[in-house]
Parts: C-alpha cells; sequence; structure tokens
C-alpha cells in the first residue's frame, strides 16, 4: 500500500529530513513509526498523505506515483486516507457531530447520509452522548477521539496518526490506542508516529520502525525476518 | 447547498468583516450609480441639444421661386436629410415679430424688410454628426441662390467635444471605481481566507476538492456585491431627489440601468473574491 524508493526530502536551510529512504506497508498493517523529534516521522506520514512531495526518490500510495497525481486525484486519494493530529485541529465552532459531518459534507455526501453516518461513527468512538458538545466543551482525550471519527468518515484504507497521544493523560492514551487497534481490526492499515514510550511498551509484536536523522535505523520485521 | 450555508456562515462569523466588505461595495457602487445619474442627465441635455441642430441657408434677394423649388428638392434629396422648410422673407418677419416680442418697436414701421428668405434643414435622429452637418451645409453653399449658410458650426463642435469628453470621463471613473472596490472586496477577501485557514486546512485533510473550497468564498463574493450593489440603490435614490429637489430638476436613470448595475456589482464581487482566493489558498 505505501511504497517509499530511496526517498530524500531537503528542505531549504535546514537540511534533510529524510536520507533515502526504502520502506513498504503492507494493507491491513498497523506500524509505530519512532524517533525523536526532528528525525523524519512528520515528514514520512505528510509524504504519504501528498501533503508534501520528495525531494529525490519516489513514494507510491495505493499504487499511486504522488508525483504523478493532478489535484483532483490529491484530494480522491485522500479521502482513502485519515489523518489524527496531536493537536486535534477540530473546528471550535462546531459541535462534534458537525466536526465528523465536515469530512462527509466536502464528499457531497446526502444530508440523511451524513446525519446517519455521523450518528454511527461517533457510537463507535464512543461519544455518541457528546455529539452536541463543542471541542471546548471536551476532554482532550475525547476531543481526539472526534478528529478519530472524523478521519473514519470516508472510511479509510489508511489511517494516519502523527503523535495522536501527545497531549493526553495515561487513561486516554490507552483508550485512543485501543480505538486504533480495533480500527486495524477492522481492515484498516495504520500509521503512526510517535515517541510515546507507553504505547510502545504496551504494543508487543506490532511492527515499529525507528528513524534517526531521516533514515530508517531499525525496522523490527527485518529483524524477525 | 454546502456553498450556500457555508457562504451565510461567513457572513456570521465574521459579520464586521462581511459588514465593512458590502458597506465598500456599496460605497463604490454608490458612486458609480451617482455618475451614471449625472451621464443619463448630461446624455439627455446632449439629445436636446442634438436634436435642435439645423443648417439654414439664407438665400439671395432675387432667388426665383423655380429656383428656390429646385433647391429644395435636390437637398431634400440628400443624405442624412429629415426635413426641407422654406421660410419667406416675410415668414421670416412674423417669427421675428413673435420670438423677439422685447424688440416689437424695432419691427413696427419698417419700410422695408430686413429678412432673407430661407432653406431651413434638419437632419433624421442619431446622423447629426458633424461630418454630417457639415456636409449637408457644403451641399447647400454649391448653390448660386444660397448667399450665406449658417449652422453654429463652433458650438456644434463644442457640443460632440463635450459628448466625447463625458464618454471618456465615464470609462475613466468608471475603472477608477471598480479598481478601488476590487482592492477592498481583494482584502475583505482575504481575511476572510486568513479567518477560515484553519477550516481550509482541515477541509484539504478531509479530501476537499480546490473548487469545493473555492464555491463558498465565490457565492460570498457573489452575495456582498449583490447587498452592496441593492443598498446603493435606494442610496443613490435619495441623493437623487435632494439634488433633483433642491439644485436642478433631473431624471432618475432608466430600469435597465438599475439592473444592469446590480448584476455587475454582484458579478465583479464575485470575480474579485475568484482572484482574491486564487492568490490567498495558494498562502495556506
Amino acid at each position: 500500500m505505501i511504497h517509499f524508493q530511496n526517498v530524500s526530502r531537503e528542505f531549504p536551510r535546514v537540511g534533510r529530513a529524510l536520507d533515502g529512504v526504502t520502506l513498504s506497508i503492507r494493507k491491513g498493517e498497523f506500524v509505530f513509526l519512532t524517533g525523536h523529534s526532528g528525525a523524519g516521522k512528520t515528514t514520512i506520514l505528510r509524504l504519504v498523505h501528498v501533503a508534501d512531495m520528495p525531494t529525490e526518490g519516489e513514494v507510491r500510495v495505493n499504487g499511486y506515483d504522488t508525483r504523478r497525481l493532478r489535484p483532483k486525484d490529491v484530494s480522491m486519494l485522500r479521502r482513502k486516507i485519515g489523518y489524527v493530529f496531536q493537536d486535534f485541529r477540530l473546528l471550535p465552532d462546531r459541535t462534534a457531530a458537525e466536526n465528523v459531518a465536515f469530512a462527509l459534507e466536502v464528499t457531497g455526501a446526502r444530508p440523511a447520509v451524513i446525519r446517519a453516518k455521523v450518528g454511527r461513527l461517533l457510537a463507535r468512538v464512543g461519544l455518541a452522548a457528546k455529539a452536541q458538545a463543542h471541542p471546548a466543551e471536551l476532554s482532550g482525550g475525547e476531543q481526539q477521539r472526534v478528529a478519530v471519527a472524523r478521519a473514519l468518515a470516508n472510511e479509510p484504507i489508511l489511517l494516519l496518526a502523527d503523535e495522536p497521544t501527545g497531549n493526553l493523560d495515561e487513561r486516554a492514551t490507552r483508550g485512543i490506542h485501543e480505538l486504533f487497534r480495533d480500527i486495524n481490526a477492522a481492515g484498516t492499515a495504520v500509521l503512526i508516529a510517535t515517541h510515546d514510550a507507553q504505547i510502545l511498551r504496551r504494543s508487543v509484536g506490532v511492527r515499529t520502525m525507528e528513524l534517526e536523522h531521516g533514515k530508517v535505523v531499525y525496522d523490527s520485521q527485518q529483524e524477525q525476518a | 447547498m454546502h456553498a450556500i450555508r457555508e457562504a451565510l456562515a461567513g457572513f456570521r462569523r465574521a459579520p464586521l468583516l462581511t459588514g465593512l466588505s458590502v458597506a465598500m461595495i456599496a460605497l463604490s457602487v454608490f458612486v458609480l450609480g451617482l455618475f451614471g445619474v449625472a451621464a443619463h442627465n448630461i446624455q439627455i441635455v446632449l439629445d436636446q441639444v442634438e436634436a435642435r441642430v439645423e443648417v439654414v441657408a439664407y438665400l439671395r434677394d432675387d432667388a426665383s421661386h423655380a429656383e428656390i423649388e429646385a433647391l429644395r428638392a435636390n437637398v431634400a434629396g440628400l443624405p442624412h436629410v429629415r426635413d426641407v422648410i422654406h421660410i419667406t422673407r416675410r415668414q421670416a418677419l412674423e417669427l421675428a415679430r413673435i420670438q423677439l416680442r422685447d424688440f416689437e418697436a424695432v419691427f413696427t414701421g419698417l419700410e422695408t424688410n430686413p429678412f432673407p428668405a430661407s432653406i431651413e434643414v434638419t437632419l433624421h435622429s442619431g446622423q447629426r454628426s458633424a461630418e454630417a452637418v457639415h456636409r449637408v451645409a457644403a451641399a447647400l453653399g454649391d448653390y448660386p441662390v444660397v448667399e450665406d449658410v449658417r449652422y453654429g458650426q463652433d458650438w456644434l463642435d463644442k457640443v460632440y467635444l463635450l459628448r466625447r469628453v463625458a464618454a471618456a470621463a465615464s470609462v475613466v471613473v468608471g475603472i477608477a471605481f471598480a479598481a478601488v472596490a476590487a482592492l477592498i472586496i481583494g482584502a475583505a477577501i482575504r481575511l476572510a481566507v486568513f479567518a477560515r485557514r484553519e477550516e481550509i486546512r482541515i477541509m484539504r485533510l478531509v479530501g476537499a476538492t480546490n473548487s469545493f473550497i473555492r464555491r463558498p468564498f465565490l457565492l460570498e463574493g457573489l452575495m456582498a456585491g449583490a447587498a452592496g450593489s441593492l443598498l446603493a440603490l435606494p442610496a443613490t435614490f435619495i441623493v437623487f431627489r435632494l439634488l433633483s429637489d433642491a439644485v436642478v430638476d433631473l431624471v432618475w436613470i432608466p430600469d435597465l440601468w438599475i439592473v444592469t448595475g446590480i448584476v455587475i456589482g454582484s458579478v465583479f464581487g464575485m470575480v474579485a473574491s475568484a482572484v482574491a482566493v486564487h492568490r490567498h489558498l495558494q498562502e495556506i
């Protein structure tokens, strides 16, 4: 599903964020990307989400070479990729339900379909009772659940998460992690960038890739092989 | 549907900014409206002046009836000529008595009639250009029975010059105000895009196409343009009434101009938004 072939990304004045990365992630896999801040985790997620382009090398997502995608194709591909951030990125003036509905409205879905789907999504993340609450009325963990529900709205084949538990306490972290495991169990590939040691400790047997100075220095899958 | 809802929501979320945009568009259209009233009234005056344009050929005293009739028939056949009237010397004196009553004493007790006979030539409406008048005057001057030809060449040229200046001024002032309005709309849309940058980022995140993102802003520009134009209409009318009552009797602009003004204001708002959105979306 995701293939990086000798991918480098260089930023002016900053230098190389990625340096000749080659990796593959299959459909339905659950993968952690770890490493210190600045190791290149977010750059990998942005390249997968076609929010950025490699300076060198090739990035293929769901069979598409991201360099060859037209703007409209990028939009269509993003509908199949959910994205969750550390800071949730919810619209503060909209309710939880409206924030989730937002992801469906951009696809041109009918209002009745949106209503039904939003109800199911909020129930899935355990927030059916707080559909009409605004982000400011929700805890950090609840806000992240809304963000996850929004990311799942278009039934993605891949869920990207960038430090999704960075702003959460231990209990909320555990809950979000379990939610990701459930999502993966339902068939969606999950790629999480994190340096949260708690999550990694609890994720024995999950594929982990470690980045350092823009290079993959460890891949648990290759170690096992 | 989403675009309409979002455009209206944009009005609600930033009422001050939206109000400012609408007010600025209203001000621009208002000034254009006042200029429209002025241009319309100048045009009416010019048309009235033009309607009175005629060429008068004064005839020799010894011109025979046959010569005058031949002249009349020939001139009537010239292009642009609508009507040819023969004014005899006696009729000229009578007209002078009627039109110049203050000088009635001068006209009584005259031993000889000082007025010459003449041919008055009027041209078809819409064909009273300076060139046409000059051509007809030159043709009349070629006849031996014609002693002199008058058509107020100087003021006729001035009238046409005034019309050209008025037309050029309309274009220049119109473009200037349109440019100011475009800058204001551009600034308002830039602020609107900036205010909604987070929403736009999330739209992109969840796979919204560029046209989907742009649509509410275009609609917002269209609605701001329409609202501004509609606000400018009563404002222009009030100033028109005040000027008409206190300064000079004016004629209100035709309905078609009003509809055209509203359409132009609305489309202008949308186009200015499109340009601003295209530019500022790239900054996000």
